[in-house]
């Protein structure tokens, strides 16, 4: 039951990316129903599988592998885990992948390379769901790589867009920077441990086995294993390749950037949580607080449509990452599932209203106006109405306004940061997330206000868009209602007693005590102290966020160019993106350019100087042994010649060639021997 | 001296034989070395091996040597008709080869 099922939910998706990869084109309507069609059985699957958990084995961890390696003595298993977080994570993600199949049929109309881009979909949801169900971190590894290739993929969907194709390398290597720092956390567990899988590596450290026998090492191994999450979740500072991976098509964005993979970071936090040490898990609420900050200012200033849904996505991973940073581990996971449906609903709607644009100015023979500009629409709100209302309800989520999912999560992550700062006096993780929380309410209103209300900019534009087809809508209209808050808690105004917060409890620390985080009584205790303060206080600041962005934007009480000039240089700063792009390209582009630039003037002066240099001794001394050969050696030869033909010259004397001579000579000779010896 | 005169004139002894053989190799070797004809030197050559034959002969007339003497003289008149043969052979080659026997002329081995 916990293998099979497991295993088919898994290469389901699989299965739609080979045949599609293989067969797409041949099939007809190159095979999106077949794409679509096993993503829903997947989707049944899964809900099944998440119902039966929650009922039979509400509170097990159930695992089953197989030996995938064995190198000596080591085996390195191939196995899959459910639990209630893994459960929930299927539906999530095998849910927000379904809707997408079915919206993508809309959005992707006519595309040209439509059945390869349901067959990247298939690749995305079976790594993902590989990510979500494996019991081993090795293979989490695997999986979190496939994930990476197949956003790679998607996001260069149209490759032949300069910016696409450059948007796709940049998400691909800014990721690799934190890959890099997973796989060393990874080997330090391993090195420690040699295990890979979850519950040995838990069980080692829970026996007091400490990598290399330091706490410190610990802590570096958790960090490091956040370094993954910091660029798969796009954290600050490797927070720069989300914004530009919209170049891909809507729905992906909806998909991977939004709703999953994204996630994936965030979820991986939470399967390794029982080893994070207290300082770990500090470091981590820190990134989290300091990237939520920085992504809401950004997102203030974009005009972009997806480009202010890319840095509230981000804000909103700061969010749960925060969140699990200070022990609130239930309220970052179920933020991360509630802004899983409200976010790909905003990109969904944001596709629709994009896809409306396009038509729009298609018909006119526009091509330069952007369709992703807000300041090119207004007015939408009576053209799209289906598009409108379930967009309004993701924004009232997303802000935290009561009634909604959006509102029970976000609620629980401020309760928490003010009951850590309650216990550790951290006064900046809860400022900052009661800030966020204005500034999210704010660009989102604006967003909203200026899409959708006021008087359209272009009205002969205006009258060409019409509402997407129902395959588009209708995945809109399930999430929306996703958005609301019964889904997850029969009270509107507290997560803590609905099902959720019973399924997924935090689980217990394994490190060393001293190293532990506040134990859970502690700081459920310090939550529960303030929590109302907490939901007051971020309902009014979440009310205030958007009554300035009405007051703005919707009455025009306030002039946006008045308060941008007011601002100075935070607008700027905001409008540049605080520069990140500019900063890394001079310190990390520039800086790798100078360092090739050095090394190529090592190059040529001082290996090709020593390549050269050797050559001129080598020339010298040839020349030396050359004179040597032509005037000592051959000197010496020649001598010997020359002597020899001197020798010859003056005997050749007595060589006459006359016969009577050398008989002379002979009877000359012959007497004097004669005389000699007789 | 005197007695050896008287003595000559009485009989011919070893002694004139000698002189006559020391007169005839003096002879043959004037002709050899002197003589531009290449025939003429070998007509030398003739004399000083009758010379040879005339004390071989000589000296076993007056010792004990029995015929020995006589012996070799007649192989050295062999020798000496073998040596004509080949040596006229060689100098009509040499005539053919360089159209004189004039011996100064013939010296391509100068060194």
């Amino acid at each position: 039951m916990f293998t099979q099922l497991p295993l088919t939910i898994l290469l389901l998706p699989l299965l739609a990316f080979i045949l599609l990869i293989f067969f797409g084109k041949r099939l007809p309507r190159q095979g999106d129903w077949l794409a679509a069609g096993l993503m829903t059985l997947t989707l049944l699957l899964s809900l099944f599988l998440l119902l039966f958990k929650l009922n039979a084995y509400p509170g097990e961890s159930i695992s089953s592998s197989f030996d995938w390696v064995v190198v000596g003595s080591q085996t390195i298993g191939f196995g899959i885990m459910i639990d209630n977080l893994a459960a929930v994570m299927l539906v999530v993600v095998t849910l927000v992948s379904t809707l997408v199949h079915y919206f993508s049929m809309g959005y992707m109309k006519d595309d040209v390379r439509y059945s390869r881009y349901f067959a990247y979909l298939g690749l995305f949801s079976f790594s993902m769901l590989g990510i979500v169900l494996t019991n081993n971190i090795l293979l989490m590894y695997v999986f979190w790589e496939l994930v990476g290739i197949s956003s790679y993929l998607l996001i260069g969907h149209w490759y032949e867009k300069k910016s696409a194709s450059n948007a796709a390398n940049k998400a691909f290597i800014v990721n690799r920077v934190g890959d890099f720092g997973m796989f060393i956390g990874i080997m330090i567990l391993f090195l420690s441990f040699s295990t890979f899988t979850f519950e040995a590596i838990f069980e080692s450290i829970s026996a007091g086995q400490l990598p290399f026998g330091s706490e410190g090492w610990l802590t570096a191994a958790g960090i490091l294993i956040f370094c993954g999450a910091v660029g798969k979740s796009a954290q600050f500072p490797l927070h720069v390749w989300l914004p530009d991976a919209m170049e891909g098509p809507t729905p992906v964005s909806a998909l991977i950037h939004a709703a999953t993979m994204v996630a994936a970071g965030v979820y991986l936090v939470a399967r390794v949580f029982p080893m994070l040490t207290a300082d770990a898990l500090l470091v981590i609420a820190y990134i989290g607080a300091i990237t939520a900050l920085i992504a809401a200012t950004i997102a203030i200033t974009q005009f972009d449509i997806k480009k202010v849904l890319a840095y509230s996505t981000i804000s909103q991973l700061g969010y749960m990452i925060m969140a699990l940073g200070v022990g609130a581990y239930t309220a970052g996971f179920m933020h991360l599932v509630t802004h899983a449906a409200f976010k790909a609903g905003l990109f969904l709607g944001a596709g629709s209203v994009i896809f409306g644009m396009h038509a729009a100015l298609h018909k006119l023979h526009d091509h330069d106006t952007d369709a992703q500009d807000i300041r090119n629409m207004g007015g939408l709100k009576s053209r799209m109405p289906a598009t409108y209302w379930t967009f309004l309800i993701f924004t009232l989520a997303i802000s935290g306004i009561p009634l909604t999912s959006g509102f029970l999560s976000k609620d629980e992550i401020l309760a928490g940061t003010l009951a850590f700062s309650t216990l550790n006096g951290h006064w900046l993780l809860p400022l900052i997330g009661f800030l966020v929380a204005g500034l999210t309410a704010f660009y989102m209103f604006r967003l909203l206000i200026l899409t959708f209300h006021g008087k359209p900019v272009n009205e002969k534009m205006i009258e060409g868009v019409t509402e997407s087809p129902k395959v588009m809508t209708i995945p809109l209209m399930i999430l929306a209602a996703l958005s609301l808050f019964f889904f997850y808690s029969f009270n509107p105004f507290g997560a803590s007693s609905g099902w959720f917060y019973s399924a997924i409890e935090r689980p217990l620390s394994m490190v060393p005590e001293l190293m532990q985080p506040a134990a859970y009584p502690v700081f459920y205790e310090a939550v529960s102290s303030v929590h109302s303060f907490a939901m007051l206080l971020s309902i009014l600041i979440a009310g205030a966020g958007v009554l300035m962005a009405l007051a703005v934007y919707q009455w025009k009480k306030v002039s946006a160019d008045d308060l941008a000039k007011r601002a100075g240089v935070l607008y700027s700063g905001s409008v540049n993106k605080w520069y990140f792009d500019e900063i890394y390209d001079t310190v990390f582009v520039n800086g790798s350019h100078v360092i090739m630039k050095m090394l190529r003037w090592f190059d040529e002066n001082i290996i090709d100087g020593i390549v050269n240099g050797s050559a001129v001794i080598t020339l010298i001394f040839s020349k030396v042994s050359g004179w040597i050969d032509t005037n000592i050696v051959d000197g010496l030869v020649n001598g010997t010649a020359s002597t020899a033909n001197k020798a010859g010259g003056l005997l050749s004397h007595i060589q006459t060639g006359k016969v009577q001579t050398y008989l002379v000579y002979v009877i000359f000779s012959f007497l004097v021997l004669f005389v000699l010896f007789l | 001296m005197d007695v050896l005169m008287i003595q000559s004139f009485a009989e011919p002894g070893l002694t004139h034989f000698l002189i006559v053989s020391a007169i005839l190799f003096s002879l043959g070797i004037m002709a050899v070395l002197s003589r531009r004809n290449t025939i003429m030197v070998l007509m030398g050559v003739e004399l000083i091996l009758n010379s040879a034959n005339i004390n071989f002969i000589a000296f076993s007339r007056f010792t004990e040597l029995s015929l020995d003497g006589q012996m070799i003289g007649l192989f050295v008149i062999i020798i000496a008709a073998a040596e004509a043969a080949v040596a006229l052979a060689i100098v009509l080659n040499v005539y053919n080869r360089f159209k004189t026997i004039n011996l100064d002329e013939i010296s391509l081995l100068k060194g």
